[in-house]
């Protein structure tokens, strides 16, 4: 046995890495085990980054539930550790009659969601908020409360104050069976066997999988689903300062052109059917449908230069809700098919779990005093590392990043695994000219500190 | 404590120490302007030179033949002799109208204040992301730029078998950084009918028995952790895969002008690059622009040129 837990969380997407925090703070002695080299490797690698007011979701479900949990938790918990959140509210827009005949149905719905601020807007009103909106939109909703986030801080954030506060993430360890005997759990690992009294499975892509290694069988089938996005030139930003969802339809909740945290306009996510549980991969032609999809929506937009395009993967299933399931038996909780709503629901799905925890017959004592860790700032509104003199220079000029910046994301209690999650935490690269002027200098001040490397050797003549 | 704010005032202000904005500082000193400060956001002062290891640079301007790095030393030698102040490790963050300029620097934040400021921050290539290229993100895509920087000043390599995209003048400057570091390129695919620049691209792939195959089509680029291949549409019509490790997107220059987009100042909508008069100067006249900011791209001697061209300018109106 490598160690012994008495919860062991499977996957550190969004959602373990926030029931990891949720445990570890109750006083549970954590383990997180992802099969990476790093957190967000799978559905929480690429998503809008908006916390959910819950507005839309579906009534009365687990779903909903967790939504504004997670939202009322995050803003409880934003501050201290120094998550930036943009309360920028969404503009649910209607480009036809037909769209706007809808708002009657989606304020019910916002009503019994418990989220009673929405307001109609005229068209007049609309332009006042969003003076470069396209002139051919008829009226809107304004959702107040919807705000976006860092979506890769916040998760970090979650693990850093699970492991701070006694808990452990194991890397590279692939789980690929258990066994129960006893009370106790035994899990296969890539890195050797660990041992818990509880396990609470969150691996979300691959959810069905790790359930099916150990049980023989899933009660759910993971259905990929991609959606694709183009992020433009930060000099768009001035465009921009609500979210703008369009009006839903039966089968998707559609385009939304939004702002991220870090100053940059997004157009998308698609949503496509696929096998694959780990290819994100776009596609030239769906990225320029997005692209005029957004132009017609926001006119300023033609003509501006796309900074980056990438895609995100669902972890959707054959049935639209959460597929929660709860193994009293054997004290297993599987958090399935956290498919669109992952990054809000997460703080509430773990409050949640620990409750079903407790019904297990879990008892822990809470941390006293627990650490908070503070988080580097990386949204574009608040102060950057590199506005604090003593750094050695800018490595990354396209989005400001220092060295110091780069040398902490790679020590600390979750270091840096790979150069994707050093993206995550500094943004290197992921600017305007995407590793042009800096990757050369990265290449330098990574080589064999990381899982992977931007060099695959030496030059010679 | 110590007080985190550089202010400064100064004549001219340089921003971006490459061929033009060191050429103009050269000339404005030369031609008795007091304080002529560059301001650039690298480490060493030099602009793209610096990471372009081959000849032919400086035949104008130091009348004899030096590959870029020694061309971009000998510039920046040449500035400081001639008494011009040159700041590396300075990123200018915004121009605000009249000449005055926020700055960042590792000693902390400012202003600079200057009575005529010249952008002159070069260009870059379009990378994959921009070109809206099919397929996944993996390790082993990028630009000319990218490499040289990394084979000349870091003496790593990217890739070993890179598929190159592009026939332009900086396509041959990949072939030969590849020659130099070991790379050995599997193919070159050109969308048109012929290279963008026929001679010496044909010449540089033959000596390094590369394939070029003009008519071809990027599709997409797949592979897991690194790039394992791409899949291209070749002048048949046929579609089939070719395995790389890498793909080298060259050229399709882009001016590095989002100082200009973010600013008061009127741009080109698609280009970026700020909109000048015949005489240089930008809509709010403290501004002058030069060198490949404006004309993607030109060679080193031509923005070193136009950087004096722009001193001149700057002189006569003085002068007036
Ligand atoms: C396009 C898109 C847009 C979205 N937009 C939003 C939004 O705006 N707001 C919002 O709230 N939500 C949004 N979401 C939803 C949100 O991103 C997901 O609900 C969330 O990321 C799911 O997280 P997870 O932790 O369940 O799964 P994952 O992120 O997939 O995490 C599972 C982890 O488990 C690991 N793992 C898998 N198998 C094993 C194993 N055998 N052993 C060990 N580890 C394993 C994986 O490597 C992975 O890191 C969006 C999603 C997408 C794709
Ligand atoms: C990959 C590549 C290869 C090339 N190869 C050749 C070649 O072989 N031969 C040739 O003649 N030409 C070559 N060129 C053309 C090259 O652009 C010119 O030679 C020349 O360098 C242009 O000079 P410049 O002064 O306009 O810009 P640059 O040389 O690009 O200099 C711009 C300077 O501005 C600085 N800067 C930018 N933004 C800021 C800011 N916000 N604050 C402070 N400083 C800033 C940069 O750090 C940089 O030093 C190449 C270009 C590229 C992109």
């Amino acid at each position: 046995m490598i160690a012994q837990a008495d919860v062991v969380v499977i996957g550190g997407g969004v959602v373990g890495c926030a029931v990891a925090r949720k445990m570890a703070l109750e006083g549970a002695k954590v383990i997180l085990l992802e099969k990476g080299a790093d957190i967000l490797e799978g559905a929480s690698k690429g998503n809008s980054a908006i916390l959910h007011t819950g507005f839309d979701a579906p009534v009365d479900t687990l779903e909903q539930e967790c939504v504004a949990l997670g939202y009322a938790k995050y803003h409880a918990i934003h501050k201290d550790m120094h998550l930036p959140v943009k309360k920028t509210g969404a503009i649910l827009a209607a480009w036809s009659e037909e769209e706007e005949a809808k708002f009657t149905g989606i304020l019910e719905k916002a009503n019994l969601n418990g989220v009673k601020d929405l307001r109609m807007l005229s068209r007049k009103e609309v332009l006042n908020i969003e003076p470069a909106l396209g002139n051919s939109l008829v009226s809107a909703l304004l959702v107040p409360g919807e705000s976006i986030i860092d979506p890769w801080s916040s998760p970090l954030a979650y693990l850093k104050q699970a492991v701070e506060n006694g808990g452990q993430a194991i890397f590279n360890a692939q789980v690929t069976g258990g066994e129960f005997a006893n009370g106790e759990w035994v899990l296969q690992t890539s890195q050797g066997k660990v041992g818990a009294r509880y396990v609470v499975n969150c691996a979300g892509l691959y959810g069905d999988i790790v359930d099916a290694a150990v049980f023989g069988e899933a009660d759910f089938t993971i259905k990929p689903r991609k959606g694709q996005f183009v992020v433009f030139d930060k000099s768009a930003g001035s465009l921009l300062t609500t979210i703008i969802l369009p009006v839903p339809t039966e089968r998707t909740k559609g385009i939304v052109l939004f702002p991220t945290i870090f100053g940059n306009v997004v157009v998308g996510p698609t949503a496509e059917e696929q096998e694959s549980r780990n290819k994100a991969f776009v596609d030239r032609d769906v990225l320029q449908s997005l692209i005029k999809q957004a132009e017609y929506k926001l006119p300023g937009l033609s003509g501006m230069p796309v900074t980056s395009t990438f895609a995100g993967i669902r972890p959707a299933t054959e049935k639209s809700p959460y597929r929660i399931r709860k193994r009293a038996e054997c004290n297993w909780l599987t958090l399935g098919g956290i498919r669109s709503t992952g990054l809000t629901a997460a703080l509430g799905l773990a409050e949640k779990s620990f409750e079903w925890l407790l019904e297990f017959g879990a008892s822990f004592k809470a941390v006293q005093a627990p650490i908070i860790p503070v988080m580097p700032n990386l949204a574009e509104h608040l102060p950057r590392d590199y506005t604090k003199p003593g750094y050695d220079e800018i490595v990354c000029h396209c989005e400001m990043v220092t060295d110091r910046e780069i040398k902490e994301a790679m020590s600390g209690s979750v270091p840096a695994g790979n150069l994707g999650g050093l993206k995550r935490r500094t943004r290197v690269t992921m600017g305007r000219c995407q590793g042009f002027y800096c990757s050369a200098r990265l290449a330098e001040l990574t080589k064999g500190k990381l899982e992977d490397s931007l060099e695959v050797g030496v030059a010679h003549d | 404590m110590t007080k985190d704010v550089l202010d400064m005032t100064c004549d001219v202000a340089i921003v971006g120490g490459g061929p033009a904005g060191l050429g103009a500082a050269v000339a404005l000193k030369q031609a008795g302007v007091a304080n002529v400060t560059v301001l650039d956001r690298e480490s060493e002062p030099g602009g793209v030179p610096r990471h372009c290891g081959h000849p032919p640079f400086g035949i104008v301007e130091f009348k004899r033949i030096c590959s870029g790095p020694v061309y971009a030393r000998r510039l920046v030698q040449k500035a400081r002799e001639e008494g011009v102040k040159i700041l590396s490790r300075t990123t200018v963050l915004a121009l605000h109208p009249g000449g005055e300029l926020s700055i960042a620097s590792p000693q902390g934040q400012g202003t600079v204040t200057a009575s005529k400021v010249v952008l002159a921050t070069g260009v870059r290539e379009t990378p994959r992301a921009a070109r809206l290229v099919s397929g996944g993100r993996m390790h082993g895509i990028c630009t000319t730029g990218a490499l040289q920087s990394m084979v000349y000043l870091k003496n790593l390599i990217p890739f070993r078998k890179p598929v190159i995209i592009g026939s332009e003048i900086v396509s041959f400057s990949a072939l030969l950084t590849c020659r130099r570091a070991g790379i050995k390129p599997v193919a070159m695919l050109e969308e048109n009918a012929s290279p963008s620049v026929v001679w010496p691209v044909k010449y540089a792939a033959a000596l390094l028995g590369v394939r070029l195959q003009c008519e071809c089509q990027l599709l997409s680029i797949y592979g897991n952790e690194r790039v394992e291949g791409v899949q291209i549409r070749d002048r048949f019509g046929v579609v089939r895969d070719l395995e790389c490790d890498g793909v080298l997107f060259t050229g399709a220059f882009t001016p590095e002008a989002s100082l200009v987009r973010m600013s008061h100042l009127q741009s080109n909508k698609t280009s970026g690059s700020p909109v000048i008069d015949e005489t240089g100067h930008c809509s709010d006249s403290a501004y002058l622009a030069a060198g490949n900011l404006l004309s993607p791209a030109n060679v080193a001697m031509k923005c070193w040129a136009d950087g004096r061209r722009i001193a001149r300018s700057i002189c006569s109106e003085i002068a007036a």
